[in-house]
């Protein structure tokens, strides 16, 4: 099998978390996606490691997860003080930005 | 088989492995993103991540893979799972869009999106795989920690940086602040006689339940459910189950074969 | 002695300064402060003559510096002044015939409670004017250029409880407007040509100048002396200007404004003779204007507005005597100021017949005043017999040696001027005998006024006889004074040039000529008016006089020709605006807005709307990145 298929794999992954994005409505489950796309990111760039043969593909995925770690972080909290004055998770609840 | 070829090819063993799980990882991403509750989604998330994570040692990421276990399914997944707790475990999201053409439109996009990524990895040209082998020989750990700690020294410590500015972003954004003294037992009882609004305790939830009663309210004399009798955050999650006029029917019907078979009169009517 | 020039100007000035500020505690003195400070400027001006004429004829330039008005490297414009025999000609008739009108004025004017601020005015008015003839470039000029209109307004407009004599006053600042403009752009004109403003520069280095630059220039002045001399085609303001009290009338039309474009041609002459063109342009307004204003002259039977016919066509003479180039212009100045003696004094002597007639001005309600007003009837008298030219007159020197001069230009074009002006001489004696007649002659047909008061004529007060007589003195002598042994042409010459002219005719033959159509003029008027009983309505009369009634219709070819022209300029120029300018702009504005409420229709506040955008625009992006690097 030749390894560029984790590249294709991950460049599905990441579609579905993209399109999960755009037609999820729940907040949490949005957020999901977002994961699933970082992660995506992450098999590529591990692969890519592995095709070059050094390791700092791999250290930019570790970045990446500790990115991904304080972004969790920061967007529940923004979640669940959004559903504690709307009582709601859904991301079109929160339209306030329109005319 | 050249040297080169036989570096761009990979043993049949990992082959499988990437066939079967690579499936189950796309169902899991899919089942992610149509589940429609939370909680589904949030475990097929975590499924997907796991395999992920055996992707990351299968090529040769031994310290990801792991860190991927601990650090995704283990802590931010369950964070996911408390917040989704939080929320409703059982608040399923409406899968009906509410956008106009929004979802004609993210399918046209991602298709694309795909197709545009596919094609263009495909043109890439990415031939040679030169493997781990030769950066790992002083050990995979070590070989991180030396460019973790000297060629991306700065940036690791700004990541540092950057997640005690997140713990404390969301303490901040979480943090309720309490404005004034909470009140003690013994005055929120002096103001529930002040106030004569429900001087007892209040009516204990479901006495006709079926179910394990929390989350059913309990009927009034004329047969309507009671909101009084259900928590204040199940009324608020909108989790109160309905007491559907048929089971108060039978109700009715049990109370008045019972009333004729004990020749009650008056409960007849 | 030089350092006196400034003083001319700054004595009226001053006046001006006190009595418009000084408010009413001055209104007891105020009309002796300006009458004060006039004759102080016209004896300072004696002075200067007194020095200038013990000088050697080409040493009598005086010049003062006060300071550098704009220095700017490259415009360069100094508050100086220039006193040559030209301006110091000027300078004497201003101030003295000014100083003789504010007497008058003083009496004239005593039971008007506004006098003090009259009397401002008055200064004002010289102040101006002698800045305009001192000046010693044609911005400081232009100066007192603007500050004669501004004060022929204020004081056109005196009674300007009148609405008459406010719309008097803004016609004839409006009708000034046109001529400023022309003045301004001969400036710039002479700016780009000259690199400078000051009159020795200038004329010096006209004969250098190309011929269209000075016709240019030429023709811009002559607008420009249109303008304030009331010539054709801007003269309708003259007779509207009567509005005005009389010594007000008496000022514009003797000493100041009329004469300022005379002024402005002969001091310009320079440049007039380098361009023909321009000349013949003057002399045709000349001719023009004399003919224009003598026939509406015979046709008013207002006594303040057949003057003023008369002063168009007297300067009309000037005019045409200035454009005749070196030949004319000592004449020209001659005329202006024997002019300047008997116009005032015929001005002063209508407003003297107007005081004892309860100001009336309509001479058919005049008649045999010559019993009652005795001195007045003198002095108009004698001013009478020196405009229509009668020998030994000054009106005969001055007229007689422009009638010459016109000849003497030569050619088809000297027969017809030389004619134009013989004519002009006997329509004069004509509508001013007509005048005198219809005043002082036949018999009393006197109306009561408005208020019932029959009119009983009498002498005026002494103020106002006194500068009568003084003026008429000056209307018997100064012609003879002048022309006899060449003395004002021997003051004048080094300044502005003459050459002798040589009419095909001898000079004898023409002043024969003049004789005979005066008398013509006068017997003819004497005819009509003398001899035949004169109703007191004016009879309808041939279509001549009713055209000239209606000064010539000058005032209907404006409103047809420029107002109601301007009316539809300016509406289709509207119609333009609203449909083409508005179109477009509002074309814009609505489409935007347009675009705008389409697009706004993105912004719909969702979240995942946008998140659309961006993947959209990503997936966009990607392609162009694989379709960029296939190529």
């Amino acid at each position: 099998m030749n390894p560029v298929n984790y590249l294709y794999l991950a460049a599905l992954l990441f579609t579905i978390g993209a399109s999960g994005v755009l037609i999820r409505r729940n907040a949490i489950v949005l957020f999901m996606c977002v994961e699933l796309m970082l992660n995506a990111c992450n098999l590529a760039l591990v692969a890519f490691s592995r095709m070059h043969g050094n390791l700092d593909g791999q250290i930019i995925a570790f970045f990446t997860m500790v990115v991904a770690a304080a972004e969790v972080v920061v967007g529940l909290a923004i979640i669940v003080s959004l559903f504690r004055t709307r009582h709601s998770a859904s991301v079109d609840d929160a339209s306030l930005m329109k005319l | 088989m050249s040297a080169t070829a036989a570096a761009s090819l990979t043993s049949t063993g990992e082959a499988v492995q990437f066939w079967v799980l690579g499936i189950t990882a796309v169902i899991g991403a899919l089942c992610t993103v149509l589940m429609k509750k939370a909680v589904h989604s949030a475990l097929c998330l975590a499924g997907t991540m796991i395999i992920l994570a055996v992707f990351y040692l299968a090529n040769g990421a031994y310290f990801l893979g792991v860190v991927q276990i601990i650090v995704y399914t283990g802590a931010i997944m369950m964070l996911f799972l408390f917040v989704v707790m939080l929320v409703g475990v059982t608040a399923a999201d409406s899968l009906t869009e509410t956008l106009k053409g929004q979802r004609w439109l993210a399918a046209l996009c991602g298709l694309g999106f795909g197709i545009l990524l596919i094609a263009g990895i495909g043109n890439a040209g990415l031939k040679t795989f030169n493997g781990l082998g030769r950066v790992n020989s002083g050990g995979h750990v070590e070989a991180l920690a030396a460019l973790i700690f000297t060629k991306y020294v700065f940036a690791f410590e700004i990541t540092g940086a950057l997640l005690i500015t997140a713990a404390v972003g969301a303490m901040v954004l979480t943090h309720k602040e309490r404005t004034e003294r909470a009140a003690t037992q013994r005055e929120l009882a002096e103001r529930r006689v002040r106030e004569g609004v429900q001087l007892p305790p209040l009516p204990a939830p479901g006495v006709y339940a079926r179910h394990n009663a929390v989350d059913v309210p309990g009927l009034l004399p004329d047969g309507t459910p009671s909101d009084l009798t259900v928590s204040k955050t199940l009324r608020a999650r909108g989790q109160v189950r309905d007491v559907s006029a048929e089971a108060i029917e039978d109700l009715k019907a049990l109370e008045q074969r019972s009333a004729e078979r004990l020749g009650r009169e008056e409960a007849a009517k | 002695m030089e350092n006196l020039i400034a003083l001319l100007v700054a004595a009226p000035l001053l006046g001006a300064a006190v009595l418009l500020c000084g408010g009413r505690r001055l209104d007891k003195a105020g009309h002796w402060l300006g009458t004060l400070l006039a004759g102080a400027s016209f004896a300072v001006g004696l002075a200067l003559f007194a020095d200038m004429l013990g000088r050697d004829a080409d040493d009598r330039l005086m010049t003062q510096h006060l300071f550098s008005w704009i220095p700017v490297e490259g415009f360069q414009a100094d508050l100086a002044f220039h006193l040559d025999q030209l301006s110091m000609t000027f300078v004497l008739l201003i101030s003295g015939v000014g100083t003789l009108i504010h007497m008058y004025s003083i009496g004239y004017m005593e039971h008007d409670e506004r006098r003090r601020r009259f009397f401002g005015y008055l200064n004002l008015f010289l102040a101006a004017m002698l800045l305009l003839v001192l000046a010693d470039n044609y911005l400081l000029l232009y100066v007192g250029w603007e500050g004669v209109g501004l004060a022929s307004y204020l004081l056109i407009g005196f009674w300007q409880h009148k609405p008459s004599a406010a719309t008097a006053a803004k016609k004839a600042f409006l009708v000034n407007r046109v001529g400023d403009m022309g003045l301004s752009i001969a400036i710039m004109l002479m700016f780009t040509t000259f690199g400078t403003f000051a009159f020795g520069p200038v004329l010096g280095a006209a004969d250098e100048t190309s011929e269209g630059r000075l016709t240019a220039i030429g023709l811009m002045l002559l607008l420009a002396a249109c303008g304030k001399s009331a010539q054709v085609p801007l003269q309708s303001w003259l007779g509207d200007a009567m509005e005005g009290p009389t010594p007000v009338s008496a000022l514009i039309h003797a000493a100041t404004m009329v004469t300022a474009g005379v002024y402005l041609i002969v001091r310009s002459g320079a440049i007039f003779n380098g361009a023909p063109d321009a000349q013949l342009a003057t002399v045709v307004v000349g001719a023009v204007t004399l003919l224009f204003g003598a026939i509406v002259g015979c046709a008013k039977d207002d006594i303040k507005k057949a003057l003023a016919g008369s002063t168009m066509s007297q300067i009309g003479y000037m005019v045409l005597a200035a454009g005749l180039g070196p030949i004319g212009y000592v004449f020209a100045i001659m005329h202006l100021v024997t002019h300047g003696f008997f116009k005032a004094g015929l001005f002063l002597g209508a407003g003297s017949v107007m005081h004892g007639m309860n100001d009336e001005v309509d001479m058919r309600k005049y008649g045999a005043l010559r019993k009652h007003m005795p001195v007045t009837f003198v002095t108009f008298g004698l001013g009478y017999l020196a405009i229509i030219g009668f020998p030994g007159l000054s009106g005969f020197f001055s007229k007689d040696k422009i009638i010459e001069a016109a000849f003497a230009k030569g050619g088809t074009e000297g027969w017809i001027l030389g004619g134009a002006a013989l004519l002009g001489a006997g329509i004069t004696a004509f509508y001013m005998t007509r005048v005198m007649v219809l005043t002082f002659f036949g018999e009393k047909r006197w109306q009561p006024d408005a208020d019932g008061h029959a009119p009983h004529p009498h002498e005026s007060p002494r103020s106002m006889t006194v500068p009568m007589v003084l003026l008429a003195f000056g209307s018997v002598f100064a012609g003879g004074f002048f022309s006899i042994g060449d003395r004002f042409l021997g003051w004048l010459e080094p300044v502005t040039g003459y050459t002798h002219g040589h009419p095909p005719v001898s000079a004898l033959t023409v002043t024969l000529a003049t004789m005979v159509v005066l008398a013509t003029g006068v017997a003819i008027a004497w005819a009509m008016y003398g001899r035949r009983p004169v109703p007191v309505t004016a009879p309808r009369g041939s279509l001549l006089t009713r055209a000239a009634r209606r000064d010539l219709f000058q005032d209907d070819f404006n409103h047809v020709v420029l107002v109601r022209g301007g009316e539809h300029l300016t509406r289709s120029l509207v119609y333009v605006d609203h449909t083409l300018v508005d179109g477009v702009v509002n074309g814009t504005a609505a489409s935007v807005g347009g675009l705008s409420g389409r697009l706004r229709k993105l912004q719909n506040g969702y979240a995942r709307s946008y998140a659309v955008s961006m993947f959209g625009g990503t997936a966009i992006l990607i392609a162009a990145t694989l379709l960029m690097r296939a190529v």
